[in-house]
């Protein structure tokens, strides 16, 4: 069993080493020259302003809770699927019918998602677009009336 | 001196060279072989879609690096050597292949640029850990065949050399290993303290964990109609006859229904896996800079372009050994035609060795062709806004994923019960009802998405329009 394993061992450790070795070759063998400029975080030639640590949109928070909650629903299902093909046909139809409802239990999770509109990604329909349409109505409303420019003037 | 001799001496236990145990220089030489092919190929790999993507766009690539011309003698300061007189005024072409190991070791030598507002812990983490699972991957891939025609042994290595660890785990591992590589990118966006970068982080590991999971399931789905997660089985499993029926031919999955199925969702989850495009948001150049490498430079930018490339060849590997029968040139069982056709048994005897002895070159094969592929694509496709990459993701490729996996499931116990037959029938029913089904979903929701009539990105702003102040040139 160990010993099954060890090669696994060295393979990481190898590939460690190489990567290690990458990274630090880089630094130890070129020049540096700091300058401010040069040290400063590039973004597109503008001079950066405060910090990139900001607040970042909550969809990616979601996307990554949906991957952990459909992520264990399958790991929950591989220990099964070693043992289903081989199995008696007794056990075959009851573990089928129980992995059935399960994954019905899925497909309905997965179905709710999608309803809820939680892996739309376009803002048009992921921001209630009938209050941002009575909003944007109510906005153009409130606006004066815009002053006649009189052609051909100045 | 018997080399397999020695070898299996190492395998049983026995001390190798210099009194170190033999089971551990077995894996130290088995590691060697395979990340030493990796770091030998991805540069002839990077020179390859250099050279493919001109002649699609009609250019012609890197064609010289390499080239050395030979005079009639080599001059030093003090004293020339005379050249053999074959070399006079030869021109030796490498047909810049030696491009990518020239741009490496220039890359090794460029300045190092550290960013004074990084993380400096976490910044130099990251390229590592964006190229570890690239060489980890390899660690259960068989690229020689696990077991020798005809059960006499005569010379053959592969089944002690291949994979590096038979483990019972195969298919986990990969799965495992290919996730850590989201580390590497998120934790580079973030330690970089750019704005672009902490985007282009996020994107690609949303996207990586996305297609992860259909990666998984259709993983799962080759796995159930094994019966193990081991590599070998798999491979074993793809030598069976064809649909059970043909045992003339070998029964590699892309050739079933279902194994088609897994095998397009698996291609698709593993180009976004890898970045690649039209999946390649994380680095889209006009809106993100670099994307997450940005403040890279030097060998550590070279770091992650490797690690992409490393991980297309490697996953390209797991595709040929999952889908495309592992080290098997053609999809034919010579042992049974030799078996069936005692006329002309030596043929078919000789082809089973050359299909035995050949396996490494036809594993690295569908290797390249995966490959090959992957450049086809870029140079074909325009890449993907990021709400068609998430709608591919969760809403096309998990369901179907998801579907595949059931008719698999329906699919034994139907053969188990109503035969073979019974079996295809099933399966075949299965497949139209979860698409019909799939189908009336899909309309659903997209009737629900589009309830305002419209697309668009923005459809509304919802800002006050500024409005614009006039001068009227009668009252000034």
């Amino acid at each position: 069993m160990a010993s099954e394993f060890l090669p696994i061992l060295v393979l990481m450790t190898v590939s460690a080493v190489i990567c290690a070795a990458m990274v630090t070759l880089s630094w130890v063998l070129g020049p540096k020259k700091t300058t401010p400029y040069k040290s400063s975080p590039y973004e597109c030639g503008v001079a950066p302003q405060g910090d990139a640590k900001e607040r970042f949109p909550i969809k990616f928070y979601l996307v990554a809770i949906l991957f952990v909650l459909f992520d264990i629903e399958v790991v929950f299902l591989w220990s099964w699927i070693t043992v289903f093909k081989d199995a008696p046909l007794d056990f075959k139809l009851f573990s089928g019918a129980v992995v059935g409802v399960y994954m019905i239990l899925w497909i309905i999770g997965d179905a709710y998602v999608m309803k809820i509109g939680a892996l739309d990604w376009d803002e048009a329909t992921s921001l209630a677009p009938e209050k941002l349409l009575a909003d944007a109505e109510a906005a153009r409303a409130a606006l004066p009336a815009p002053v006649p420019v009189r052609q051909g003037g100045l | 001196m018997n080399v397999q001799a020695i070898v299996e001496g190492w395998a049983a236990g026995g001390a190798g060279p210099l009194g170190i145990p033999g089971p551990l220089v077995l894996a130290v030489t088995k590691v060697m072989l395979v990340v030493g092919a990796v770091l030998t190929l991805v540069p002839g790999l990077i020179w390859w879609e250099r050279r493919l993507l001109s002649w699609m766009q009609d250019r012609i690539g890197p064609n010289r690096t390499g080239t050395i011309t030979f005079g009639t003698k080599i001059a030093f300061r003090f004293f020339e050597i005379p050249l053999p007189k074959f070399l006079h005024n030869r021109k030796i072409r490498t047909f810049g292949l030696l491009q990518p190991i020239a741009d490496g070791v220039k890359l090794f030598f460029k300045e190092d640029i550290t960013p004074a507002t990084i993380d400096r812990k976490v910044y130099f983490i990251a390229p590592a850990l964006a190229l570890f699972p690239a060489f980890a991957l390899g660690g259960t891939l068989p690229w020689g065949a696990s077991h020798v025609p005809f059960s006499e042994i005569a010379g053959g290595l592969y089944h002690i050399l291949t994979p590096i660890a038979d483990v019972e785990i195969g298919i986990l591992y990969v799965l495992a290993i290919s996730s850590l590589g989201a580390y590497g990118v998120i934790l580079a966006g973030w330690a970089s303290n750019n704005k672009y970068s902490l985007m282009g982080g996020l994107r690609a590991s949303a996207q990586v964990i996305s297609y992860e999971l259909g990666m998984g399931v259709s993983l799962a789905c080759v796995a159930l109609a094994v019966g193990s997660l081991k590599m070998t089985e798999m491979v074993r499993a793809q030598e069976q006859p064809l649909w059970g029926g043909l045992p003339a031919v070998q029964n590699w999955f892309l050739f079933t229904p279902f194994g088609f199925v897994a095998a397009v969702i698996f291609l698709i989850c593993i180009i976004a896996e890898t970045n690649r495009a039209p999946f390649d948001l994380p680095e889209a150049e006009n809106e993100l800079i670099a994307g997450y490498h940005t403040e890279y430079s030097s060998m550590k930018f070279a770091v992650f372009f490797m690690g992409e490339y490393a991980a297309m060849f490697v996953l390209s590997g797991v595709f040929a050994t999952v889908f495309l029968g592992g080290p098997n040139l053609m999809p034919v069982n010579w042992a049974y035609l030799a078996d069936a056709y005692p006329a002309a048994r030596g043929a078919f005897e000789g082809m089973a060795w050359v299909n035995y002895w050949l396996g490494p070159l036809a594993f690295l094969a569908k290797c390249a062709a995966g490959i090959t592929f992957f450049i086809w694509l870029r140079a074909t496709l325009p890449r993907l806004r990021y709400d068609q990459l998430m709608t591919l993701g969760w809403k096309v490729l998990l369901p179907a994923a998801v579907a595949n996996f059931i008719v698999v499931g329906l699919w034994i116990v139907a053969t188990e019960v109503y035969g073979p037959l019974g079996g295809w029938a099933a399966m075949l029913g299965a497949f139209a009802v979860l698409g019909v089904l799939y189908m009336n979903f899909a309309a659903a929701t997209k009737a629900s998405v589009l309830a305002t009539g419209r697309r668009g990105v923005t459809m509304v702003d919802p800002s006050p329009r500024r409005s614009v102040k006039m001068v009227d040139p009668n009252k000034a």
